[in-house]
């Protein structure tokens, strides 16, 4: 586990990108940090979607699963914080990993799994029966979590997401007066106020016009200086602009497999499989 | 973080899929264990308290449960116990729900098989009073009469029902929401409203109650319900059907009626099935304009005439021991003539989604 | 060059006109006058009864609903007759709140648990049963109230009064209890109980799957996520059901005649054994009235169909604006 994490390290130092200021306190952590899947499949009754997938999250970077539709990509974000089994015939097989922590073992707790382990979806739904500021605290009133200052926690996190400004004298309005990019920014805000360690993001821009997306991309950006992000985009330029780290999916007809995994500059301009380069440069997907 | 894996069929050995989320034999062992451990500790305080009946038994494991449950989630934070305790209380709410219903599915199995004997579905009641022996007598008159005037208003129904479904999807008239509003408030009014209505007006002119009399106050209780079924149902049938027909230069009644129509026929069918297993209970109806009879009536317009609904009624009046068991039957009897009228329109509603 | 097309303003809209040929307009004219059946049928009902019974309306006045007795006059003009619906109408209204209160919140909870608790195919199973319990005739559930819930009903009440005898509409005069508007109001519960749940298992089962979802990603448990989401988008549906359960229970004929013990007084004390309907007392009377007594039967039954209409429209327009909205 140490050499893999160094490993790592070693990636991100060699590939000289500026994010992932990866501290030296770090590489002395004696518990692995972070998210990571090992040998994680995926099945909807007999119909295997997924197939053998092993990656890592290290805390306080982007990471983005590209490929084309159909490759399990939701499938496997949806593992990530125990989403999957809410379809009835779902099974998995492999484990997940938070901290060193199998969080598919028997005596965990999966709603508490899933304060950590954070989701914005693609479509923007902030609680229609809320205006914006309870949207806001509608996850620490669901987990009835005890925190002392609510307008705190509503100001920080919103910041976070990037809508305090426009939205800090409208604090009692619907969250359906926002617009699209806003509504995402506020199910991002709404998400933070849990506090997770990972944020997990099923293509949250594909439904929001190219300014929207832009704002987003830079929230999160920012989030990674705290947390770890996991981003599904069908976007490769998107995934080329936020993200440290890209893992490419891909399907034969069968399920979806893990082609390669790198630094984003790597994968995009040197990949090691030549699926992945004729991906990239768009000869098909 | 640089794996690569290229090749998914080199597996040595092939992964099975796991529910790890699922409860395990042993949760599920021990759940059912404590729930047997739960109802004998319930009996045993029952029997203690006397607390009398099965209202009091349920109170009891309801109690004891609710205390089980709140011990078993003491390591857990708040918000899961209370998520386990008022899936409890919704569990306990939902068998307090069903359970009245399986009484009486049961209770009407259990009394009225004892008089289901040939003779009653042979015999009439000309000749025998309420009181005798179940060997004696039957309801066959009242079978045949529940059924004739149920046919007759599914008759009525039936192409009104069907007009109205027409109209709502394939003219789409400026009266459209008149209508549905209209339909969906009339199955609203009260069955004895409907009996008074008829009596004011058709047994008032005929001078005379009739089977016909009680056809037309069924009549008038089972039209909103084929109307809304046939409007649901030719909704269903997908606008390309329409268009194409159009498109060769159809006229509109020869689309709907030799495109749209033959298409939700077992929609429809449907339709006055269900329209007829809502009306084929009413007694309050009936006792205003058909009343009741003790021997076989076969002339709709021929004067009073019985009917299953108001032959339980009126020996549920009389109150003795044969006749009660009488009426338990007689509702047997309806009971299962709902049934196979539902399973008629399921078989039916499965064929117009195919 | 322009590529722009130019116009110097909007051209004015073509009237599109459909002309039917003359086998069309008489299929439409046909399948029109088919539809309005309805329509016509409502009206007429409303005015028969109306008319049967004005002339009571018209000897009366406002003292047919207020007015608290029903005795038949003997005929020669030495008693008259004197015909009113008050404890009657009162009646119809307890004995459907009391259904209603109970009904409510049981169906709400077999709703949600059908939809949101249930196993596959245990929701199978309950729903099946749920359409059976919707189309058990109502003279059943007199049937069984009658012969087996009694007694149940009568130990309830008695434990009532014990414990809560002080209250004013739970207190009684005479304490023989069994055939009162709480026993008919239970029994009346089960009797509405399906239909509520049907529709409200409609409307949670319409809740947007992204919701319910995103409720879970917080972190929420199964009651978090149905409180926070399924409840406040399925509140206008539900209460839609709740009246139409209502309407049904105002309604009710046999159920509450065999349940009650028809007393011409205005009674509010729900474990009395004293009270009736509109619906049961035309039931009661009908066999034997007079002349007169029979328009004021027509009259009652006049005011109970518009207090359904009522309810029913207003069911209605809840129902339709919750589904069109979803």
């Amino acid at each position: 586990m140490e050499t893999l994490k160094q490993g790592a390290i070693k990636v991100v130092q060699d590939s000289q990108t500026s994010v992932a200021t990866v501290s030296a306190s770090q590489t002395t952590a004696t518990a692995v940090r972070g998210l990571e899947t090992k040998n994680v499949h995926a099945w909807f009754g007999k119909h295997h979607v997924l197939s053998d997938v092993s990656l890592q999250f290290p805390e306080r970077t982007v990471t983005g699963l590209i490929g084309p539709s159909g490759c399990g990509k939701s499938t496997f974000i949806r593992l990530l914080n125990r989403m999957h089994e809410f379809i009835p015939s779902a099974a998995m097989a492999g484990q997940v990993l938070q901290d060193g922590q199998d969080i598919y073992a028997p005596d965990v707790d999966a709603a508490a799994i899933r304060l950590k382990i954070g989701m914005v979806f693609q479509k923007p739904n902030p609680f229609p029966a809320m205006n914006i500021r309870e949207n806001v605290l509608s996850g620490i009133k669901l987990a009835h979590l005890k925190v002392a200052d609510h307008d705190a926690i509503v100001e920080s996190c919103l910041t976070r997401a990037g809508l305090w400004k426009e939205v800090k004298d409208r604090l009692t309005a619907t969250g359906g007066s926002l617009s699209g990019g806003q509504q995402q920014r506020l199910c991002i805000a709404r998400s933070l106020a849990v506090e997770p360690n990972v944020l997990l993001m099923d293509e949250p821009c594909s439904a929001l016009d190219p300014g929207s997306t832009l704002r987003i991309e830079e929230t999160i950006k920012e989030l990674a200086e705290k947390i770890a992000v996991v981003i599904v985009t069908h976007n490769m330029q998107q995934a080329a602009r936020v993200s440290d780290f890209c893992a490419f999916f891909l399907t034969d007809g069968g399920p979806g497999y893990l082609v390669e995994a790198d630094a984003t500059k790597k994968l995009f301009t040197n990949p090691r499989d030549t699926r992945t380069a004729d991906y990239v440069q768009g000869k098909f997907g | 973080m640089s794996t690569v894996v290229s090749n998914p069929q080199s597996q040595p050995v092939a992964p099975q899929p796991t529910t790890p989320w699922k409860p395990t034999r042993k949760t599920q062992f021990t759940g059912a264990f404590s729930i047997a451990v739960v109802a004998i500790a319930s009996f045993a305080i029952v029997l203690l308290t006397g607390l009398a009946g099965i209202d009091g038994f349920g109170l009891t494991f309801l109690v004891v449960f609710f205390g089980a449950t709140f011990v078993r989630t003491k390591r857990l934070n708040p918000k899961a116990r209370k998520d386990a305790m008022v899936g409890v209380a919704i569990c306990a709410a939902s068998v307090l729900a069903f359970f009245p219903w399986m009484s009486i599915f049961v209770s009407v199995v259990v009394k009225g098989a004892k008089g289901l004997q040939p003779n009653f579905l042979i015999e009439n009641m000309q000749l025998t009073t309420p009181d005798d022996e179940l060997n004696m007598g039957g309801a066959a008159h009242a079978i045949i009469g529940s059924l004739m005037m149920v046919l007759i208003a599914a008759a009525i129904t039936l192409p009104l029902g069907i007009l109205s479904g027409v109209y709502l999807t394939e003219i789409r008239g400026r009266l459209t929401f008149l209508v549905r509003f209209v339909v969906q408030s009339m199955s609203g009014v009260p069955s004895i409203v409907a009996g008074l209505f008829i009596y004011t007006t058709f047994v008032n002119y005929t001078n005379s109650f009739s089977g016909m009399a009680g056809s037309l106050a069924l009549a008038v209780l089972m039209l909103p319900t084929v109307a809304r079924t046939a409007e649901e149902v030719m909704k269903l049938v997908p606008d390309d059907l329409r268009s194409a027909s159009y498109a060769l230069g159809a006229r509109q009644w020869r689309t709907s009626l030799m495109v749209i129509l033959p298409t939700v026929r077992s929609g429809l069918t449907t339709a006055g099935i269900l329209g007829i297993a809502r009306v084929i209970g009413e007694t309050a109806p009936l006792l205003l304009t058909s009343l009741s009879n003790n021997s076989y009536v076969f002339n709709p317009i021929g004067g009073p005439i019985g009917s299953l609904p108001t032959y339980v009624f009126g020996l549920l009046q009389i109150g003795t021991e044969n006749s009660i068991n009488r009426a338990w039957t007689g509702s047997l009897v309806l009971m299962l003539l709902v049934l196979v009228l539902f399973l008629i329109a399921r078989y039916f509603g499965g064929k117009a989604n195919r | 060059m322009s590529v722009v097309p130019s116009f110097e303003a909007t051209p004015e809209q073509r009237e599109l006109l459909v002309i039917y040929n003359r086998a069309d307009r008489i299929f439409r004219r046909i399948v029109t006058s088919g539809a309005l059946t309805s329509l016509i049928l409502l009206g007429l009902i409303g005015t028969f009864l109306f008319v049967r019974s004005a002339q009571i309306f018209n000897d009366r006045g406002l003292r047919f609903i207020t007015g608290s007795n029903w005795t038949a006059g003997s005929g020669d003009g030495v008693i008259p007759d004197d015909f009113s619906i008050g404890p009657m109408l009162t009646g119809t209204i307890l004995v459907s709140v009391i259904a209603l209160v109970i009904a409510m919140p049981i169906a709400i909870c077999g709703a949600l648990y059908i939809e949101f608790y249930a196993a596959a195919r245990l929701r199978k199973l309950l729903s099946t049963l749920l359409d059976l319990a919707a189309a058990i005739p109502s003279l059943i559930f007199g049937l069984w109230g009658v012969v087996l819930f009694t007694s149940f009903g009568e130990r309830w009440s008695i434990f009532l009064n014990s414990r809560l005898g002080w209250v004013p509409f739970i207190k009684v005069q005479a304490e023989v209890f069994g055939r009162s508007p709480f026993v008919a109001g239970c029994v009346l519960a089960s009797l509405i109980t399906p239909i509520i749940t049907s529709v409200s298992r409609e409307v949670f089962s319409r809740t947007p799957r992204d919701l319910i979802d995103t409720c879970y990603a917080l972190g929420s448990t199964r009651w978090g996520s149905i409180k926070t989401v399924v409840l406040p988008f399925g509140r206008s549906g539900v209460i839609g059901g709740a009246m139409l359960g209502l309407g049904r229970a105002l309604g009710e004929t046999v159920a509450v005649y065999l349940l009650l013990n028809i007393v011409f007084r205005y009674n509010f004390r729900i474990l009395e054994s004293e009270g009736g309907n509109i619906a049961s007392l035309i039931a009661l009377k009908f066999g034997e009235a007079t002349e007169y007594e029979l328009k004021a039967l027509v009259a009652a039954g006049f005011v109970l169909f518009l207090l359904t209409l009522v309810v029913n429209m207003v069911a209605a327009t809840i129902v339709e604006k919750s589904t069109r909205r979803k």
